[in-house]
């Protein structure tokens, strides 16, 4: 059992990393940019919006998070 | 033409970031406790990666194209933001760089530590530390060629060989100086490999998902563009203190 829970625990690193955040918004914007294409709406600007609000949104998580860490170790 | 020099230049960097970090590895078991075991070890991970790359091909060419596009955008562009995100934190001081010579010293110290029971043919210590390395290093230069490859017709090959190419360039290297790493800029590398991995994903997974390009190819560079003044952009601000969030200022230095 906790063979599988670590080949689970690999893989979830391996692909969704330390911000979970950024897997579900890269499939929601996917999605979305797949309703428009299919609905005859040129679409191509919505995944380049997208991955920069979650890139800009992962910085300051992150950013958060060390200094958050920084001032526990003061 | 475009595309192919910009695949063959994505897959050279992020190749030679796994190969780098494998053989700070190597290079650490073999220096403290000798280089025979360490290189059976390499070497057999060396073969081991060989079929799993044979298996891995072959089911990835029978995946209709489109489908192919969507899911290696959204892996390369998740992997892609993950690697840039911390190269932008890297660089705007908020985490500390990666330090491949402390890197280095680790393995060393945990190396020389290891009690050798009594002397064998094989020395099993640098013969699984240095095949676990380059094995799991190596697993992700596959991924990196196949799913690189696998979107372009010829992909593969030319995956391939920026990645042989990344192998000749990360060996030498490391021949000529055989100890830290440390003057590899790996951020620099990091940075500039999140911005293609996510630029290559983005584009990919957009196609994948029914959208056709204005300029077709040539907005790749668009793409690439963006995202760098974008992360550029991002490192500025956590370097000289436009916060938004109410963030301090960095101080710490960064090579991006």
């Amino acid at each position: 059992m906790s063979r599988v829970l670590a080949f689970g625990r690999f893989w979830y690193g391996f692909i969704l990393g330390d911000d979970w955040r950024i897997a579900a918004g890269v499939a929601a914007a996917i999605g979305i940019t797949a309703l428009l294409a299919d609905g005859g709406v040129a679409a191509w600007w919505v995944m380049p919006l997208a991955v920069i609000a979650l890139l800009v949104g992962s910085v300051r998580r992150g950013t958060r998070r060390a200094q958050r860490s920084e001032s526990e170790v003061r | 033409m475009t595309r192919g020099a910009l695949l063959f230049v994505t897959a050279f960097l992020a190749s030679g970031v796994e190969m780098v970090e494998a053989l700070t590895i190597v290079l650490a078991v073999g220096v403290t406790r000798g280089w025979r075991s360490t290189l059976l070890g390499a070497g057999v991970a060396v073969l081991a990666l060989a079929v799993l790359i044979a298996a891995l091909g072959g089911a990835i060419s029978h995946v209709p194209i489109d489908v192919l596009r969507l899911g290696i955008g959204a892996l390369l562009l998740i992997f892609g933001l993950q690697w840039l995100r911390k190269a932008i934190l890297r660089a705007g001081g908020q985490l500390p760089l990666h330090d491949e010579a402390a890197a280095f010293l680790a393995e060393s110290a945990d190396a020389a530590g290891a009690v050798r029971a009594r002397r064998e043919l094989v020395d099993w210590y640098s013969f699984t530390v240095s095949f676990k390395g380059v094995f799991l290093e190596g697993v992700e230069v596959a991924f990196i060629v196949i799913t690189f490859g696998a979107a372009k017709s010829h992909g593969v090959a030319i995956a391939a060989a920026a990645a042989a190419a990344a192998l000749v360039v990360v060996l030498a290297a490391g021949a000529i100086v055989r100890a830290p790493l440390s003057r590899v800029p790996e951020n620099t590398l990091k940075f500039t490999v999140g911005l293609l991995l996510a630029s290559f994903g983005t584009f990919w997974s957009a196609e994948g998902a029914g959208v056709s390009w204005p300029g077709g190819d040539g907005a790749l560079l668009g793409i690439l563009a963006l995202l760098l003044l974008a992360s550029l952009a991002a490192v500025r601000v956590l370097r000289h203190g436009l916060h938004p969030a109410g963030l301090s200022p960095a101080s710490k230095g960064a090579d991006a």
